[in-house]
């Protein structure tokens, strides 16, 4: 390149005009080439019997044919797109703006699909409310995949054909008009206006159908109470982020109360940030409850009280705010921190906020009257949440009705009841009395199974449909694939049914055109997924006698043990009993996976008898309760809960499904049993049975051990007053005897190179917004084809979450506590008695949570040890792992400080032993097509989802651009599944990044920084809020 | 090499007035004669521990290393605990035949060649684990730096599992060549007293063509000081260098400078209670009592005594150190040893290796043939609890309290193990039978000189 220098063979090149070089030039073959010599032999070439022409053919045909014999292509049966659909191109991703509404879950989301499959679901952070996915919306894209959902409807468990059902049904419906026989409709809460309408239609048509709403975990109460207070059936939406103090009495508003998605807004007053020489704010969190709640791990000030006492102290919070004496005692030391709670309360007038999750009508009525004294901003009635609606006494009634032959046939939709209701025995003989009975479902669930007729229903990728969340807040859904199986929509049927030409989507078109939307075209507002408009605003004023409430609350009482039953994060109602990501989704408070189990204090354990133990290898164990409800009794195991307040005991919902569960999926028990008068508090005997139990639990150790620099926190108060190397300083290491701070280059082994050039990614995690909710390990599960390894698998310590979310409690009563005592040991013997007695909990302890992934080490331990060099640093700051080139020795996984990698002890895919989704053909469907499946004997980790980092960087490429600013902003899987905003994602090297700025912050560590290896995923200080003022 | 002079004081190395007739007919007897109901017994026992390991091997390789006991934190176990035992147990050879060959040690010439058969077959053992403990084996060859067609990829020169690729391969083919140099004039002696044709033509080609003459014998001497002097090195260097996986980690406990001259003590003192186990036996079984004497198992209880002290204060030493580092993970580290859930492993350890060989002070106990077998049997145990506990305890309980656990083996682990052990056996028996198990030319050398036929000729004529 660039060359212009001249080779010359003789001087007579020079001159231009030589015959000679002309004629050079001009031939290429000089002399003559030996033709004659080798055609001398002509006739011997001739006679002989292969020539070379021959003898090339028969090379060519013998080295084809070899090569073709030696290897069989594998046959990979694909149909090409004869022509392609517009929108799809191959390794595109699309995204499709959906809503789900199972009746539990509601959120709006986006769909990624891949070729036409979905494959993910993201947060659809454009909508005002319920935009974040939790951690069972994210693995709801497995359950579409589900090898056992129905293929097409059934009658008596044969298969039928929906022209028969409809027919049928119709026929069916129309005769118990003419006698004037009552239907029933019973479904789940949709909050759909179309839908409502249609079923409007419905009813208008048949007179004789009644409509009752079920919602199988019931906030019936709560609905009551409002309707009384307010005077409309609804719940009130709450602005966390409003609120500098939140009192929580029962309510696990973190988790799934009142349907969940509260904690963005939580969290955004939960993270203090100092501007200018202003203090830092956050608010205070008291949480007075029975069972350990994520939102009770997240509190400031936690107070263990049974479901009795939570409903003494809510009337005593009220009787010292209203100045009014009420019954009831309570511990002195519980009433000194009511006063407390109280003067909080009062000196955070409209910016306090009283909230609670007692199942009584009384409690929520309460708090209204409290929210509405303190003028709460945080409190709003005028906005409904229209996402629970289900009524417990029409359900109560329904049962009943259908055994005494009043109800003569019954259309169940989005339900469960035959798993669900506590007295499902009646229920089955009463559906079995009914004329017909047809159920709505994707799965032959235990009310399918004893249903007439089942009709197949699609998941909700598969759907149209359109909701009201919150007042004013419309959200469409809508298909992002065709059905896969021969399903029917619950509406389109009941269209049919009317003999309406019309489709449910017409249905939705005409209503949103015609009603809901204003200014906005229909594909735009299906294109975003969600509308915002007005909505009428309550006018109605508190009408109750708040005094009678807090009386009668006041005079609860309890002489046996109360046992308050919970929504547990990864199964929630249990809708997904068979989606093996939720299965095996560790619970973020026990740690547990694939069970539930009896949450036991540890002083109740003792007095019954009950035990936890781990086993040589570590497991867990336990040995079983007998738990007794009104004569009905559970054979449940135990976990000895710390926190759990004495005289409580916990059980969570959504276990114990056997139909259409999978075997290995068939886990736990089903405490809808002990869900008598859809009261979430109810009374229980305890026996032990001496029998042992087997748990597969992922963190087997529970406290921090004094270790304040793996969880550095602080108090607000010292965060605001003192100076950075009071609360968070540098640590330093010895060099010569000489303290030194750990990043400085004096201390460092290796030579540093230039890291400012190209990207440089970064994560940020800042432990005052982690809640703890998993969504993010869900995420991950999803994006990186994590394989799920089974309850015996995970009992070994053999999980394969790249990401997880450690929880530690604190041996004393905080964790300051902890690192006094251990800074305090003197001593051999001391030692030897202290860090023995820091291994278990406190009582009620501080809780902590700590995402924890591959940290992405610059000076990486796992780099250097690898014979192979298979891990190894790009360029890019990430620590890469070349599958392909790793032999499996797993010293980069001891050499893990942090303990993140992840082997591959078995082959996890097409392997009969762990059939889960990548087992089968449907399930397998899911896998995101841009991650690599591993084979069985290597390592993995998590790659700071690489596949997205470098889309971004080819598609900038290819538009000829640099990438933009902020352009790698949440490219990674769980700091995109993140609501809070607790991780953040991108490139430091871009002063525009978010992660940029916030590694600027002052509250920013390391984890374990004495080790050296400067990690690219940097904390931010917890500060609690615990000064008392 | 061999001088003609001994002090009258030294005791003498070969007892029962034998000639060079004798030594030879003696050393002989066990490949010429045959097999007793006991060496079946025993072969029959090693070869069934032997295909069971096999088996499990088999399984682990086509099912996956989850069919050990190991987890997420536990990534190596009983794997390498046996891989740095076995390769421990064959540094004695090497010492003995080596280090003390340039000592000029003349106890060692009853002992060296069973010595060096046993470091052999004890790192043919060691190698396996490296292999088997791999996720995908089939790709073990990943590790050598052959030139391929991946384009730059190449072994990464900074990992400690490379150098013990290099270590391991090194010292196998060093002692191979060093043992098998010793072994030619004594093969020769077989050859030459073969009478079955078959037998003779084995021993002819194993024995180089070794004729015996003066050139020979020289060449012979030649070689053998220069492969001691190549195999000495070898014996600090490959133990040195299995310490380096552990000692240039992070992880508490294993990060460690004082691990390489442990290591070395430690294998040594392995390797030597080994040969007294193996030892004692044969001179019993093979007929070997007046040239494996009393004193060559006094002298190597010794040997055990002194490493065994070194060893003792190198626990002693880390322990001080954990808690005069300041390090909280480091002092966590030692204190969960000693006191954690595994603090049987480690109090095993501690009696086996520290406080079983103090024993020997006494010469009663030490010149003991019963005691000295029961404590080499109890000192290998100690070491196999060693090397358990500084890889198991360090990793049970490290940085992250989230992620501590527990490991504990499964049929397979066990499998292995117990298999690596009936090859080891099924190999030295069938060595025993076939092989000259005593150096008889170097014996020979010094019969006239330690002979106690000869020492007493020479005190009685002066």
């Amino acid at each position: 390149m660039g060359n212009h220098k001249k080779y010359w063979k003789s001087e007579a090149e020079l001159s231009a005009d030589n015959q000679m070089i002309t004629d050079l030039k001009n031939n290429e073959f000089p002399e003559q080439l030996p033709i004659d010599s080798f055609n001398a032999h002509k006739n011997s070439l001739h006679n002989s019997n292969t020539n070379r022409r021959d003898f090339l053919k028969y090379l060519g045909f013998s080295t084809a044919a070899a090569t073709l014999a030696s290897c069989e292509g594998p046959v990979n049966r694909s149909i090409p797109y004869v022509v392609q659909p517009e929108r799809i191109i191959p390794g595109i991703a699309n995204y499709y703006a959906t809503s789900i509404a199972d009746g539990y879950d509601f959120a709006n989301v986006l769909i990624k699909t891949r070729e036409g499959r979905p494959i993910k679901i993201e947060n659809n952070t454009k909508a005002k409310v319920k935009s974040s996915a939790n951690a069972r919306v994210q693995a709801s894209v497995l359950s579409m995949y589900d090898s056992l959902r129905l293929k097409g409807p059934t009658k008596d468990g044969q298969e039928t054909t929906w022209k028969q059902l409809n027919e049928n049904i119709a026929a069916q419906l129309d005769s118990l008009k003419n006698s004037n026989s009552e239907v029933v409709l019973l479904t789940q809460t949709f909050a759909s206006p179309t839908t409502e309408q249609i079923i409007k239609d419905f009813t208008d048509k048949y007179s004789n159908i009644k409509h009752v709403v079920y919602d199988s975990i019931s906030d019936s109460k709560a609905l009551d109470a409002f309707e009384i207070a307010y005077g409309k059936r609804a719940l009130p939406t709450y602005n966390f982020s409003q609120a500098d103090v939140i009192v929580s009495v029962g309510a696990d508003f973190l988790g799934d109360w009142q349907g969940g998605g509260h904690d963005s807004q939580y969290v955004k007053g939960r993270v203090p940030i100092k501007k200018g020489n202003k203090k830092a704010k956050m608010s205070k969190h008291f949480q007075l409850e029975s069972n350990m709640s994520i939102t009770g791990a997240n509190a400031d000030k936690r107070i263990s009280l049974t479901p009795t006492q939570q409903k003494i102290a809510l009337a005593k919070i009220y009787g010292y705010l209203f100045n009014v004496k009420v019954s009831g005692s309570l511990p002195e030391l519980i009433e000194i921190s009511l006063k407390q709670i109280v003067k909080q309360l009062i000196k955070a007038g409209n910016r306090g906020l009283i909230v609670t999750g007692i199942d009584d009508v009384n409690a929520h009525l309460l708090t209204y009257a409290i929210n509405d004294f303190l003028k709460s901003l945080s409190f709003n009635r005028d906005r409904l949440s229209l996402i629970r609606s289900g009524n417990d006494k029409k359900v109560t009634d329904l049962t009943n009705d259908l055994n005494s032959g009043k109800v003569r046939g019954i259309i169940m939709c989005g339900v469960n009841p035959v798993y669900t209701l506590p007295n499902s025995k009646d229920f089955i003989s009463g559906i079995k009395k009914a004329n017909f009975s047809l159920c709505f479902s994707m799965k032959n669930d235990e009310t399918a199974s004893h249903s007439k007729w089942v009709a197949a229903s699609p998941h909700y990728f598969e759907s149209w449909g359109d909701n009201e969340m919150v007042s004013g807040n419309f959200s469409l859904t809508q298909p992002t694939i065709r059905p896969l199986f021969n399903t029917m929509q619950f509406q389109d049927c009941l269209l049919n049914w009317m003999g309406s030409s019309e489709s449910f989507y017409d249905k939705i078109r005409a209503n949103w055109e015609n009603n809901i939307l204003k200014n906005v075209s229909w594909n735009q507002a299906l294109h975003d997924g969600f509308y915002e408009t007005s909505f009428n605003k309550l006018t109605s004023n508190l009408k109750f006698n708040s005094l009678k409430c807090a009386e009668l609350l006041s005079k609860a009482r309890s002489n046996s043990i109360e046992l308050v039953l919970y929504s547990k994060t990864g199964l929630g109602d249990g809708q997904q009993a068979n989606n093996p990501w939720l299965q095996e989704f560790p619970d973020p408070i026990t740690r547990v996976s694939w069970d539930n189990y009896l949450t036991v204090s540890k002083k109740d354990a003792q007095k019954i008898g009950l035990k936890n133990q781990n086993v040589a290898n570590g497991a867990l164990d336990s040995n079983y309760a007998n738990i007794k409800v009104n004569g009905v009794s559970l054979k449940v195991p135990v976990i000895i809960q710390p926190g759990q307040a004495v005289g409580s005991v916990g059980l969570a919902f959504g276990y114990g499904k056997i139909n259409s569960v999978k075997k290995e999926m068939q886990v736990g028990v089903n405490a809808y049993n002990l869900y008598q008068n859809f009261n979430s508090t109810q009374n229980v005997e305890i026996n032990v049975i001496d029998e042992t139990h087997e748990f597969a639990c992922v963190q087997l150790h529970n406290t921090l051990m004094g270790r304040g620099d793996i969880i550095k926190e602080t108090t607000l108060e010292v965060f605001n007053t003192k100076k950075v190397k009071d609360w968070n300083a540098i640590t330093n290491v010895s060099l010569n005897h000489i303290e030194t701070p750990v990043n400085s280059p004096d201390v460092d082994l290796w030579d540093e190179f230039d890291r400012s050039i190209g990207h440089h990614f970064n994560l940020s995690i800042d432990l005052n917004a982690c809640t703890g909710c998993g969504a993010c390990v869900i995420a991950c599960h999803a994006e990186n084809n994590v394989p799920v390894v089974g309850k015996t698998e995970v009992r070994r310590s053999r999980d394969m979450h790249w990401l997880r979310i450690d929880r530690y409690y604190s041996s004393e009563d905080t964790f300051k506590g902890d690192n006094t005592t251990k800074d305090e040991i003197s001593g051999l013997s001391d030692s030897l008695s202290v860090f023995g007695e820091m291994e278990s909990p406190s009582d009620n302890p501080q809780v902590v949570f700590q995402p924890v992934m591959c940290q992405h080490c610059n000076h990486a331990p796992c780099e250097t040890v690898c014979p192979v060099a298979a891990t190894s640093h790009g360029r890019q700051g990430q620590n890469h792992m070349a599958y392909n080139r790793c032999i499996g020795t797993r010293y980069c996984a001891n050499n893990c400080p942090y303990k993140v990698r992840r082997f591959n002890w078995f082959l996890y895919n097409n392997n009969d032993e762990f059939d889960f989704n990548m087992n089968d053909d449907l399930g397998k469907m899911v896998l995101n097509p841009d991650v690599v499946v591993r084979s069985r004997g290597v390592m993995e980790k998590c790659s700071f989802c690489i596949q997205s980092t470098q889309a971004v960087i080819l598609k900038a490429k290819k538009e000829g651009r640099p990438v933009e600013k902020g352009e790698f902003n949440d490219t990674c899987a769980c700091s995109a599944a993140c609501s809070t905003g607790a991780m953040k994602f991108g490139d430091i090297n871009d002063d525009q990044s978010e992660v940029f700025k916030l590694k600027e912050s002052e509250r920013v560590y390391h984890l374990l920084d004495t080790v050296g290896t400067k990690p690219n995923v940097f904390y931010h200080v917890k500060i609690r809020n615990t000064d008392e003022t | 090499m061999a001088s003609h002079y001994e002090s009258p004081i030294r005791k003498p190395l070969v007892t029962g007035s034998k000639s060079y007739h004798d030594v030879t007919v003696d050393i002989a007897a066990a490949v010429e004669g045959k097999a007793n109901k006991q060496w079946w017994i025993v072969f029959s026992i090693a070869l069934t521990l032997f295909l069971w390991g096999l088996g499990c091997m088999v399984y682990t390789v086509s099912t996956g290393i989850g069919t050990w006991g190991l987890n997420k934190t536990v990534g190596w176990a009983w794997d390498i605990t046996n891989f740095v035992w076995w390769v421990g147990i064959g540094h004695a050879g090497t010492l003995i035949s080596a280090v003390l060959l340039l000592f000029r040690q003349k106890w060692r010439m009853a002992i060296n060649r069973s010595a060096e058969a046993m470091t052999i077959f004890s790192v043919i053992q060691a190698g396996l684990f490296p292999i088997i403990h791999m996720g995908r084996p089939w790709l073990a060859f990943w590790t050598l730096p052959i030139p391929n067609a991946y384009g730059s990829l190449w072994v990464n020169f900074n990992s400690p599992l490379l150098w013990d690729v290099f270590a391991i391969s090194t010292y196998l083919s060093v002692s191979l060549v060093f043992w098998w140099t010793g072994l030619l004039p004594d093969f020769a002696m077989i050859r030459d007293r073969a009478v079955k044709p078959f037998q003779k033509k084995i021993y002819s080609l194993v024995s180089f063509g070794w004729s015996g003459r003066a050139k020979d014998w020289q060449r012979f001497e030649e070689v053998s000081l220069v492969l001691a002097g190549l195999a000495t090195p070898l014996v600090l260097s490959v133990h040195t260098i299995v310490s380096f996986d552990f000692a240039t980690s992070v992880i508490p406990g294993w990060h460690t400078t004082i691990f390489p001259p442990y290591f070395v003590a430690g294998a040594i003192f392995s390797g030597f209670a080994m040969v007294n186990t193996l030892l004692i036996i044969m001179r019993k079984v093979s007929n070997l009592e007046n040239y494996i004497t009393i004193q060559h198992i006094e002298l190597m209880n010794i040997v055990i005594m002194i490493t065994g002290c070194i060893v003792g204060t190198a626990y002693i030493t880390e322990l001080f150190i954990a808690w005069y580092s300041g390090v909280e993970y480091e002092q966590y580290a030692f204190l969960n040893r000693a006191t954690g859930p595994y603090w049987w492993a480690y109090w095993s350890m501690m009696t086996c290796n520290v406080f079983s060989p103090q024993f020997m002070w006494i010469k009663k106990l030490r010149t003991s043939i019963i005691f000295s077998f029961i404590i080499s049997i109890v000192v290998n145990i100690g070491m196999w609890f060693e090397r358990f506990v500084i890889i198991v305890t360090s990793l049970h309980r490290d940085y992250l309290p989230s992620s501590w656990t527990m490991f504990s083996p499964t049929f397979v682990d066990i499998g292995i193990f117990l298999g690596t052990i009936g090859f080891f056996f099924v190999l030295f028996l069938l060595y025993s039978r076939t092989f000259p198990v005593i150096a008889q030319a170097e014996v020979k050398t010094i019969l006239k000189s330690s002979g106690d036929n000869y020492k007493k000729l020479r005190d009685k004529n002066g």
